[in-house]
């Protein structure tokens, strides 16, 4: 492979007090794929991912060892962890509407991060928007607030505002399980066209959203990679592991 | 464990169901000892207010005469004889056991101190006057001595005068000067506390605050009065050391952890996902906390500042010491001024039980009744929209 991982994660252990939830994770991440992460719940999936934001931080009890890059620097070591989460943009299970307008929900990062000029705020507001595939639906009423949508609209604003300080990196944990079919779709069709601009990782509980969108997969059970590969290959009649042939196939899980 | 016993001899089981409750007698009476607990809370209140509107009514009603002059009608003292029993009674003021016990020497020394009083009454322009009348009470007057119209506020003089809006305003200036000091403070403070303090910090910041509720007022004045007032003085030059500016801080002081504690618990009450959503976008502690958290704390945060204000508004010890206690109608917070609070305290120990002053206290005293009880009520009102628009109700 020619190009660098966009993450690179090596010997990654986490525990919450005595409870060990990552047993030892390597794995590489290349730029613009999609890569999907399936695995029962409880199995570290959000632990995961909450560690390469460094949200892992707002749990006390948590202790993460092992190395983490995010294009080459050392997550665990960051100068500028606001620059960091800046660049990673998350979007939670539930869709967690800020107490403000539509407007105030996407262009609450780029204000953060000093951008104050209100044509470019609004520019920002509309592409982010338009991305996230809801433009059309609150474009006359961004003043409202964004509690007022529905759970699917709420969804699709926390991914306008996941991609409103134009991360690099987007991670998606199990963004469908509040919302309906016709919606998550719609989000799908959104993921798809975003790759081109950013890497993807998609952590889901529907296996066949993993099969329809990732490049590649991984199978985490139990904080352990069981298997990462490419999609075809996790979802073939013979991939590497057994337990893997059982789980996305419904035999277990 | 002993066998429970059962009421009326009979075996638990599905009978026990249709015994309702006096199946379970201690909860029964525990549940009416409560009720008649809280009916008793609430109509001691109301018997409050009604007895508060009950001496502020002849006031309100227009019904009370403190003109000087009245004393005046005073009758000579050889006229004694001519007056019928009952009439010599009520014009002495004297109630009927009084008067049986009284034998005639006493009641014609009676009637000479009544003269005397009379006597004394100044030949003022002002004297027919009944100040306790609404013009004189809310409008400027120009009394016998002054050179423009003016409100006062002098009971205790000749004329009594007893325009209340210079005690309006003082109860105004101080509360106003208490929250511009207490509410960014607690506020603050609050903010600090529930949502960027170390957990270490906020073990001893919270109680530490919320100690100072605990603080006897009458210390606070105290403090106010010796302390305060010289501090400030001194850094900002003013003329009268005791004034609004100096009790407005010392009842800052008292609203503080009222507003505090109300708001710190409305901040924490914010699911920690708003905040976590905002720093996961890259928001710093403060970011998420000014932005996010106190926006979605709003209408708590409201009523903490409503709270804080009847805090400000009741609140009597603190001015009465800290005040300087004149009567005085500026808008300066640097002059002395007087609170209606402090009045009543002051005053009322001293008056006449049912005269005009005694009536017009309690007039005051209807009158914080009126402000506390409007400002929850708006307060409450605003908190209600304010929920809605943040719940966005569907
Ligand atoms: N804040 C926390 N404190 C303690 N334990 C936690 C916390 N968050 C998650 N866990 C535990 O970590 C394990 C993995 O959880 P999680 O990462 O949420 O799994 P998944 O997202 O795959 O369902 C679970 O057993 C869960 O109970
Ligand atoms: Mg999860």
């Amino acid at each position: 492979m020619a190009e660098p991982p966009c993450i690179e994660i090596r010997d990654l252990r986490l525990a919450y007090g005595p409870k060990e939830v990552l047993r030892g994770i390597s794995l590489d991440v290349l730029p613009n794929e999609i890569f999907g992460v399936i695995g029962p719940a409880q199995s570290g999936k959000t632990s995961l991912l909450r560690c390469l934001n460094r949200t892992i931080d707002f749990v006390p009890t948590a202790r993460v060892q092992g190395t983490i890059r995010v294009d080459g620097d050392e997550v665990r070591r960051t100068k500028d962890v606001f620059a960091l989460r800046r660049k990673i943009g998350m979007v939670a299970p539930l869709p967690v509407g800020l107490p403000l307008s539509i407007y105030d929900n996407v262009a609450f990062a780029p204000r953060c991060a000093g951008l104050t000029r209100k044509a470019d705020l609004e520019a920002m507001v509309e592409q982010c928007l338009r991305q996230a595939a809801l433009w059309e639906e609150v474009k006359d009423r961004l003043d409202s607030l964004g509690t007022r949508l529905s759970g699917g609209q709420q969804q699709r604003l926390t991914i306008a505002r996941a991609l409103s300080h134009q991360p690099e990196i987007l991670c998606l944990d199990e963004f469908s399980i509040a919302i309906d079919p016709v919606t998550t779709m719609r989000i799908e069709e959104v993921l798809k066209e975003l790759r081109a601009h950013m890497t993807i990782i998609l952590v889901t509980n529907l296996t066949q959203q993993a099969r329809r969108l990732a490049d590649r997969t991984l199978f985490l059970w139990n904080g352990e990679i069981v298997e990462l590969d490419r999609t075809d290959v996790i979802f073939s009649e013979q991939p590497a592991n057994r337990k893997t042939y059982e789980y996305v196939n419904g035999i277990f899980g | 464990m002993a066998e429970p016993s059962h009421p009326g001899g009979r075996r638990p089981g599905w009978q026990a169901l249709d015994r309702g409750q006096r199946a379970r007698p201690w909860e029964w009476v525990a549940e009416q000892a409560i009720r008649v607990v809280s009916v008793t809370a609430i109509v001691l209140v109301f018997l409050i207010f009604v007895f508060v509107m009950r001496e502020a009514l002849p006031v309100l009603l227009g019904r009370v005469n403190s003109a000087a002059a009245q004393e005046r009608r005073a009758l000579p003292v050889e006229q004694m004889d001519r007056l019928d029993p009952e009439e010599l009674r009520q014009y002495l003021e004297l109630s009927r056991k009084e008067f049986a016990e009284m034998d005639r020497d006493t009641l014609r020394l009676l009637m000479e101190v009544k003269l005397e009083a009379a006597e004394e009454v100044p030949e003022d322009k002002d004297a027919p006057l009944n100040t306790a009348a609404w013009r004189y009470l809310l409008g400027p007057h120009q009394w016998t001595g002054y050179d423009r119209p003016a409100y006062i506020w002098q009971p205790v003089s000749s004329i009594h005068k007893y325009n209340i809006v210079p005690l309006i305003v003082g109860s105004l200036k101080t509360s106003v000067v208490a929250l511009l000091f207490a509410v960014p403070l607690a506020l603050a403070a609050a903010l600090y506390v529930s949502q960027l303090a170390p957990p270490r910090l906020k073990e001893w910041v919270k109680p530490g605050i919320e100690l100072l509720a605990g603080i006897p007022s009458v210390v606070l004045g105290f403090f106010g009065l010796v302390v305060l007032a010289t501090f400030l003085q001194q850094v900002c030059g003013y003329a009268s050391r005791l004034n609004a500016f100096v009790a407005g801080i010392a009842l800052g002081l008292a609203c503080i952890p009222v507003i505090f504690s109300i708001a710190e618990d409305a901040l924490t009450s914010v699911p920690r996902s708003f905040s976590e959503a905002a720093l996961a976008l890259g928001s710093s502690r403060w970011q998420a906390a000014w932005q996010v958290v106190l926006p979605a704390a709003v209408p708590g945060v409201f009523a903490a500042i409503v709270l804080g204000f009847g805090r400000a508004v009741g609140e009597t010890m603190v001015v009465l010491m800290a005040s300087g206690n004149a009567s005085l109608l500026t808008w300066s917070v640097f002059d002395s001024t007087r609170t209606m609070t402090a009045t009543i305290a002051a005053e009322l120990a001293e008056t006449v039980f049912g005269g005009h002053h005694y009536r017009i206290l309690f007039l005051l005293g209807a009158l914080l009744f009126a402000v506390t009880f409007l400002s929850n009520l708006l307060g409450e009102l605003v908190i209600q929209r304010l929920k809605r628009r943040l719940e966005g109700g569907r």
